[in-house]
């Protein structure tokens, strides 16, 4: 075989091109090919290139680690770009705990590195004039020990030009040296001097500085915007009024800012909003989407039957992503083209949705990425990154917007309230017979998908319609199992593929219309869906006098789910006492300890918390003394990473449960700032976390931003419960709730 | 009107309007990214900067108050090659999830620590109760402190 021969044999087929150089393309490289996830200098330096991206939640090190580990060289040697529309494969957004699954897998950046990884051994093969099977690869190049040729030497700089192969080998976890091993942030240098550029640091020659006008109540529109309030203020370039889009640009952002808030304009009312006090019953009435996600068709014969019934309300409230920075963009449109650098989690569907909105063709729209502060789902970085777009076309120059608090606040898309009915019945042993549940939950809008720039507020307020929803009941029979939102306890088997044991249940859900935008934030629906399923499994258990480990155990039959549950209760020392305890002092401080556990997303991760807290019975006041978190997310690659995910995560959890919840009054947002919507500050008592770690080599690779989160107040719910005999059901746990349920024990 | 401001050992003279935050100044005119935008309000510290020791929130604070003071930021403390040991204790602690933080959350408890040496784990407690992260590395960060605050005894 000559060496043409060898390499089309070999599907290798090196064309003359300087595959350092990447051309910045109109449309993203295609998935299917190891040119667009790879490039090997003639110096042997790797780049990865990367749909997903980093937000602080550490995939930027494990996509590093991955293709270090399957390319055999050193972490350093190799570099990575995320999200850039024009150089980077489309992986639609960054989400929902599924970048571990998209890349390290069966196909794209893990599969792509094997597939070079198998086909520079057979160039090393034919240089060499040895079998592949004398080669070993190791540090970035070939040989057999005594003779070797360097990557670089075998590529001379040029492409792969390869279809990406399914059935590439990867390397199996027992062979890691470089994932599975805790690896610093590299960016760390950076950030802690200062020097670390965010979007907010994004400078572009001749940028102006716009803001934006929102309307002052919600479902507000434009009557009248009286343009001469702000003229000859100094430095201001422009207003832009485009239907109830309002936008000033001026020289200087202290400039911009102040024409935005003399800027007078005359605006309808609004619509009037429902008393927050009587929200959640309000809920229930309106017309409403249902699905049904599971129906084994017997639960109320079941339910009839049982020995014992319980029932119990849960309810949730909006809440924010509260992202630490304001929401930044800056967008340079000019004429036909358009470039915007954006902190958005989703630059592809930036990319259409701004090209709908400018009215140019989506292969002139480039999208490039910068990290924005922690974003944790859809917070203001879409939004602002159309007001900047629009904004930039008005005066045909580069325009950076910073987006206010209070507009940060008032208008991002929150994570939806809830209304969760639990409803069981216990049997003659005091297992659970039957289990029925329904759910009433809030939307409008959401991400920006491919067609959808009316999914957040200034689309809208350009006039792109928010997708509705079609009221639907009753609801279909369910589809397939798949329990994506958690809306399914993990104690039902659903025909042996949930991961419990309790043969008859129904889930019903009820997607309504929401006064505010809604969208994703950190576990959406899972967090609200499992506060309610494992603070109701604590409830059963506490009727049944069985200890709620044990009680767990005894309706699960996942041995993965039992592993993470049983790993929680050992680290935690968990002894069977009886429960509800007896003789609880009902003054003065008093301690717990409560459990949950979770697949996330019915196939994401298993996770199982146990909390011990404090209860101040005179001031309502919770302190959570320690959380012990155990995880299997499959083989971990970072373990430094997940640790950092799981003790955020479960922070985050914290807050949330103990002081977040959007307010409103008549007509508009009333939570706007940090004295208005209270978050917890970086010093609080911390409680000791403890993470275990249930390594799973063999399993496929799952997400882990969003474990402990989803568990925290449910744990912490059940050690109120232990310490006090008083039933939390409402988040968050506020000293006002918890003084009530106290009273109403 | 011109504003005469030392920043990180720098003479700058800024024509500005006087009632321009101090960190809209260093941010846009000066360039440089250690003070950071989060709310502008004085409520979460991502702003900080540090003047005769103290942590100023640089986003309530005009240039005017400020004229002719000598400022240091975030990029003054140290650099990626050479990090001051406070900087040094947060990567020590791998103590950053997005990083945004870090400016208010690192420069408020230098201030605190430079001045109280001797500060007890409630006190530094007690001095970042009013700065946020909403990554919520906050169990790191403290410990990233409390070593800051050892090493420096
Ligand atoms: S930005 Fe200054 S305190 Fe928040
Ligand atoms: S690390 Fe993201 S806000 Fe602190």
């Amino acid at each position: 075989m000559n060496r043409r021969e060898f390499l089309q044999a070999s599907g290798v087929l090196i064309v003359g091109f300087n595959a350092t150089l990447r051309a910045q393309t109109a449309m993203s490289p295609s998935l299917a090919q190891v040119d667009s996830w790879l490039v090997i200098a003639a110096d042997g330096s790797i780049t990865a290139y990367s749909g997903k991206e980093e937000l602080g939640q550490g995939i930027a090190v494990a996509q590093q680690q991955l293709v270090a580990e399957e390319l055999n060289v050193p972490f350093e040697r190799v570099k990575l770009i995320y999200c850039d529309t024009a150089q980077t494969p489309d992986q639609a957004h960054t989400s929902g705990s599924q970048s571990h699954p998209a890349n390290f897998n069966h196909d794209n950046l893990g599969q792509a590195a094997a597939t070079a990884g198998e086909a520079l051994l057979k160039l090393a093969s034919e240089r060499l004039g040895l079998p592949v099977s004398q080669l070993t690869a190791a540090n970035g190049s070939i040989g057999n020990g005594t003779r070797s040729v360097s990557y670089g030497q075998l590529l001379g700089g040029k492409k792969f030009n390869l279809a990406l192969s399914t059935t590439a080998k990867r390397k199996p976890p027992s062979a890691w040296t470089v994932l599975g091993k805790p690896i610093n942030n590299p960016d760390l240098p950076a950030l802690v001097t200062g020097q670390f550029p965010f979007i907010h640091n994004v400078r572009v020659p001749g940028m102006l500085h716009g803001r934006v006008v929102r309307p002052p109540a919600v479902g507000a529109t434009v009557i009248s915007v009286d343009e001469s309030s702000v003229s000859g203020l100094p430095g201001l370039i422009k207003v832009v009024v485009k239907k109830d889009f309002i936008g000033v640009v001026a020289e200087k952002p202290w400039q911009a800012l102040q024409a935005a808030a003399k800027l007078n304009v005359k605006w309808t009312n609004g619509k009037a909003l429902p008393a927050q006090a009587a929200f959640y019953d309000a809920l229930r009435k309106q017309p409403a989407r249902d699905t049904m996600l599971v129906d084994s068709r017997n639960v109320d014969a079941s339910l009839r039957g049982s020995t014992a019934t319980l029932k119990a309300t849960y309810l949730h409230p909006y809440q924010m992503h509260g992202s630490l920075a304001s929401s930044c963009a800056v967008a340079d449109v000019q004429g036909s083209k358009a470039t915007l650098w954006s902190a958005t989690q989703a630059v592809w569907y930036q990319k259409s949705t701004s090209a709908a909105i400018l009215g140019l063709k989506q292969e002139n729209v480039r999208v490039i990425f910068a990290r924005g502060s922690g974003c944790y789902g859809v917070n203001g970085a879409d939004t602002v990154t159309y007001d900047a777009a629009v904004l930039s076309q008005a005066v045909g120059k580069p325009v950076r917007v910073q987006l206010t608090r209070h507009d940060e606040m008032a208008f991002e898309n929150y994570g939806p309230a809830y209304v969760i009915d639990q409803r069981a019945g216990l049997d003659a042993k005091g297992n659970i017979a039957a289990w029925d549940f329904e759910s009433w939950s809030p939307t409008l809008g959401g991400r920006p998908g491919a067609n959808t720039p009316g999914n957040v507020i200034t689309g809208a307020l350009l006039g792109f319609p928010t997708p509705g929803f079609t009221p639907r009941s009753p609801a279909p029979a369910p589809g397939a199992y798949a329990n994506n939102s958690n809306g399914v306890p993990s104690y039902l088997s659903a025909n042996n593929r949930g991961t419990g044991t309790i043969a008859s249940g129904r889930v019903l859900t009820h997607s309504v219309e929401s006064n505010f935008w809604t969208g994703p934030l950190r576990s959406p629906a899972r967090l609200q869906n499992t506060f309610a399923h494992e603070c109701f499994m604590d409830e059963l258990a506490a009727h049944a006098k069985a200890d709620p480990v044990e009680f767990r155990r005894r309706h699960l039959r996942d041995p993965r789910m039992l592993d993470v549950l049983n790993a929680a209760a050992k680290a935690a020392n968990w002894a069977p006492r009886p429960f509800p305890r007896t003789g609880l002092r009902k003054s003065g401080i008093v301690t717990g300890r409560g459990v949950a556990c979770v697949l996330y997303e019915g196939d994401n991760g298993y996770t199982s918390i146990i909390t011990e807290a404090e209860v101040n019975q005179a001031t309502g006041a919770i302190k959570v003394r320690r959380v012990i978190s155990a995880n299997d997310v499959g083989p971990v690659s970072n373990p430094m990473g997940l640790r950092n995910q799981v003790e955020g995560g479960a922070l985050q959890g914290l807050s949330r449960a103990l002081g977040e919840e959007v307010t409103w009054d008549e007509h508009q947002i009333t939570s706007v700032d940090w004295r208005t919507y209270r978050s917890l500050p970086v010093g609080f008592d911390i409680p000791v976390i403890e993470t275990v770690i249930v390594n799973r080599p063999d399993a496929e690779a799952a997400g882990a931003g969003e474990t402990s989160i989803t568990l925290i107040a449910a744990a912490l719910g059940n050690a109120i419960f232990d310490a006090t005999g008083a039933r939390l059901r409402q988040i968050p746990f506020t000293p006002e709730r918890v003084k009530a349920a106290l009273a109403a024990r | 009107m011109s504003i005469s401001l030392k920043v990180n050992g720098r003479m700058h003279s800024l024509d500005l309007d006087p009632d321009t935050p101090l960190l809209y100044a260093l941010s846009d005119d000066l360039a440089l990214n250690g003070p950071k935008f989060g709310c502008g309000l004085g409520q979460c510290g991502a702003c900080t900067v540090l003047i005769k020791g103290q942590a100023v929130r640089s986003c309530v604070t005009t240039l005017k108050a400020v004229s002719g003071a000598d400022v240091t930021t975030l990029e003054g403390l140290g650099t990626p090659e050479k990090p001051h040991p406070i900087q040094q204790a947060f990567i020590t602690e791998q103590a950053a999830q997005c990083g945004f933080c870090l400016n208010g959350v690192i420069l408020t408890a230098k201030a605190y620590l430079d001045r109280n040496p001797k500060a007890t784990d409630a006190q530094i407690q007690q001095a970042m109760s009013a700065v946020l992260c909403r990554c919520f590395t906050s169990s790191r960060m403290v410990r990233a402190i409390q070593r800051y605050a050892k090493e420096a005894k």
